[in-house]
């Protein structure tokens, strides 16, 4: 066989699941993998972790140090992919190294989204976007270094709570402003929203909703008060923009690459133009539950992603399921999971079935559509979540023990036996 | 390679707890079954899934996926995929509690402390002892270990 060159755009979790994936069976080739950014690794959602000051700067990286040695990487850091020449299979560098390679996956990740608002340039200081371990590190330096007060949040999604708990565990009690009419609207519903909701402003923080910022106004180059679209103005001496990230599509721009709001992926993670693969939140890749490419934006796709298509880099065929919308995250004292369609459209078919618990402060619900799971929220009652997720992923007809779902006692022992049994079952071993 | 593996078989299980009190003992600092449960504070979380109801019941530990799904989505590295022994391991010191891995472990084996944001549980078939805790004393054989060609 001739050699391959494989090269890898970004490292991140998708590269290093794709790393892992071609040493699995190729250990002589060559993997080149270009990040722009400066530390050898890092997991992005430990940022918050680390604003928060709960972990240190060394237990940012989620692979040992020598993780790239020993698989035997070529890493070059501190540079960007700059121009994507797919015809040559050439990418130019910001300092005009040219690399060729055989086969390449992008997976460059998202950028943040940042609404339009006036006044709004770079040079403003106290406005932070939060995605990169640079920005976070300036973040940090910068509530360390200036009077703090007044914290506003721009985003009551995701990101946004994401920075909220970070803030929260500073001793800081930020203003979340969100345009919709309640907080992670796109992963909970009414009642779920209004609970954190609760908690939130049980916690000292404030919840502004139906509303953005429109303006802002700054003293002496720092950011000193914004202007909201209601017509109220807040003073405020530091602004976090988390609205949320979309995918990156700069270095495919003037390409033949094709691309919708994500590049767009088959099963394979190849992309229209072969030898090219995409993976993690710049693709958009198939959705377990729509059965159509959408972009999820999550760790484990990303994980996932970049094995499926590091395994097919490698010339082992192998399909990518498709994962679905899931996500962790701690609400001050609450944690909270959720899966797939939590908040279906009325009518279409869809079952809902809920209980709310509060005394213990609970809540959950679980959304059917013809007798399947497809759609989980979980407030202060985490510990068996995987099972739902399992329901869903299998596609169990649930319809002889749906009573069962919601209970405290919910496991596997619900499940009709054979199915548990072949569940329990490991690989070559007959229960 | 050959890994060993743990398996349940619930027509046998009597239901009656014991291989949790011995996972705790095992994974207590004094390992001893008295001290662990008088005078240990925190007292260990046993890494067993107890269900019951009725006449059914079993005593679930960490499947040891072959593909583990806990694994893939841990934000820190702190859920590994132990090469040597082909576990599935958790190293308390990276754990973030961040909750990926209750999120996608199919079994719901992973137990969370929620106070101290930490994995509370989660089997690693006793790596320290010479036999699982719960293998060792369920007087039933509901659970075994087997060694299974990996
Ligand atoms: C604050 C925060 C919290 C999060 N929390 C969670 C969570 O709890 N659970 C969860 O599932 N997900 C979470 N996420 C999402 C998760 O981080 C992403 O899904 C995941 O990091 C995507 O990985 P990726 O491999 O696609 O690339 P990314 O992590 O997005 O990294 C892409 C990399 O490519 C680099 N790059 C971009 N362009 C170029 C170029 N031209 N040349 C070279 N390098 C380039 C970027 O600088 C970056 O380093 C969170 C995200 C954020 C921001
Ligand atoms: S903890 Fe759960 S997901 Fe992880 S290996 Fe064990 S059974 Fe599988
Ligand atoms: S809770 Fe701990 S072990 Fe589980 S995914 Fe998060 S960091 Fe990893």
């Amino acid at each position: 066989m001739d050699k391959i060159r494989y090269l890898i755009i970004g490292n991140s979790v998708a590269a290093v699941n794709c790393v892992e994936a071609i040493r699995g069976y190729d250990t002589t080739n060559d993997i080149t993998i270009v990040s722009d950014e400066e530390p050898f690794n890092y997991s992005r959602p430990l940022l918050s972790y680390y604003l928060g000051g709960r972990i240190t700067q060394e237990r940012l990286p989620f692979v040992n140090r020598d993780f790239y040695e020993k698989h035997r990487v070529n890493l070059i850091l501190g540079k960007r992919a700059e121009r994507l020449d797919v015809s040559k299979k050439e990418v130019l560098l910001t300092d005009s190294t040219l690399l060729s390679c055989d086969r390449c996956l992008i997976s460059v990740g998202g950028v943040p989204i940042v609404p339009p608002i006036e006044g709004f340039h770079d040079n403003i200081e106290g406005i932070f976007t939060f995605l990169k371990l640079k920005e976070t590190k300036n973040l940090i330096d910068y509530i360390k270094r200036e009077t703090i007060k007044d914290v506003v949040v721009l985003g009551g999604g995701l990101i946004g709570l994401k920075v909220v708990e970070g803030l929260v565990e500073r001793g800081i009690k930020p203003t979340v402003i969100e345009l919709m009419d309640r907080i992670l609207a796109n992963t909970f519903d009414k009642e779920a929203s209004s609970i954190i909701e609760e908690r939130l402003s049980q916690g000292g923080c404030k919840v502004i909703k139906e509303d953005t910022i429109q303006g802002i106004e700054t003293k002496g180059g720092k950011i000193s008060s914004i202007f909201l679209r209601s017509g109220k103005e807040l003073t405020t001496s530091l602004l976090i923009i988390a609205v949320g990230v979309r995918p990156n599509l700069e270095l495919v721009k003037g390409t033949p690459i094709r691309v919708d709001r994500g590049i767009l992926v088959d099963r394979f993670m190849r992309t229209n133009i072969e030898d090219v693969y995409a993976a993690g939140d710049c693709a958009q890749g198939i959705d377990f539950l729509s059965k159509t490419n959408a972009v999820i934006a999550i760790w484990p796709v990303a994980a996932r992603q970049g094995r499926t298509a590091g395994l097919n880099m490698s010339g082992i065929t192998t399909e990518y399921p498709g994962l679905f919308a899931m996500n962790s995250v701690q609400i001050i004292d609450i944690p909270t999971i959720s899966f797939g369609i939590t908040n279906p459209p009325e009518e279409e078919g869809y079952e809902v079935l809920k209980r709310q618990d509060k005394t213990k402060g609970a809540y959950k619900k679980i959304v059917l559509k013809d007798s399947r799971v497809v759609g989980i929220i979980l407030l202060n009652c985490i510990e068996r979540a995987g099972v739902y997720g399992m329901l869903i992923r299998e596609e169990i007809d649930v319809q002889d023990f749906k009573d069962q779902l919601l209970g405290d006692d919910f496991g596997l022992l619900v499940l009709p036996k054979d199915f548990r049994k072949h569940l329990v079952e490991g690989r070559g071993i007959v229960v | 390679m050959v890994k060993k593996r743990i398996v349940i078989n619930e027509e046998y299980c009597m239901g009656c707890r014991v291989c949790e009190v011995y996972c705790v003992t095992q994974h207590s600092a004094s390992k001893n079954i008295l001290k662990a449960y008088k005078g240990e504070y925190p007292r260990p979380a046993s890494a067993i899934v107890f269900e019951q109801k009725g006449h059914i019941s079993f005593a679930l530990q960490c499947r040891n996926c072959e593909e583990p799904p806990c694994v893939e989505a841990c934000l820190t590295g702190a859920m590994y995929l132990d090469e040597e022994k082909g576990y599935v391991l958790h190293n308390r010191d990276k754990c973030v509690g961040c909750w990926m891995c209750i999120m996608v472990c199919p079994f719901g084996v992973i137990k969370p402390d929620l106070e101290n944001k930490v994995v509370a549980s989660k089997c690693d078939l006793c790596i320290e002892a010479e036999y699982p805790a719960c293998v060792a004393h369920c007087p039933n054989e509901a659970i075994k270990l087997v060694e299974i060609d990996g």
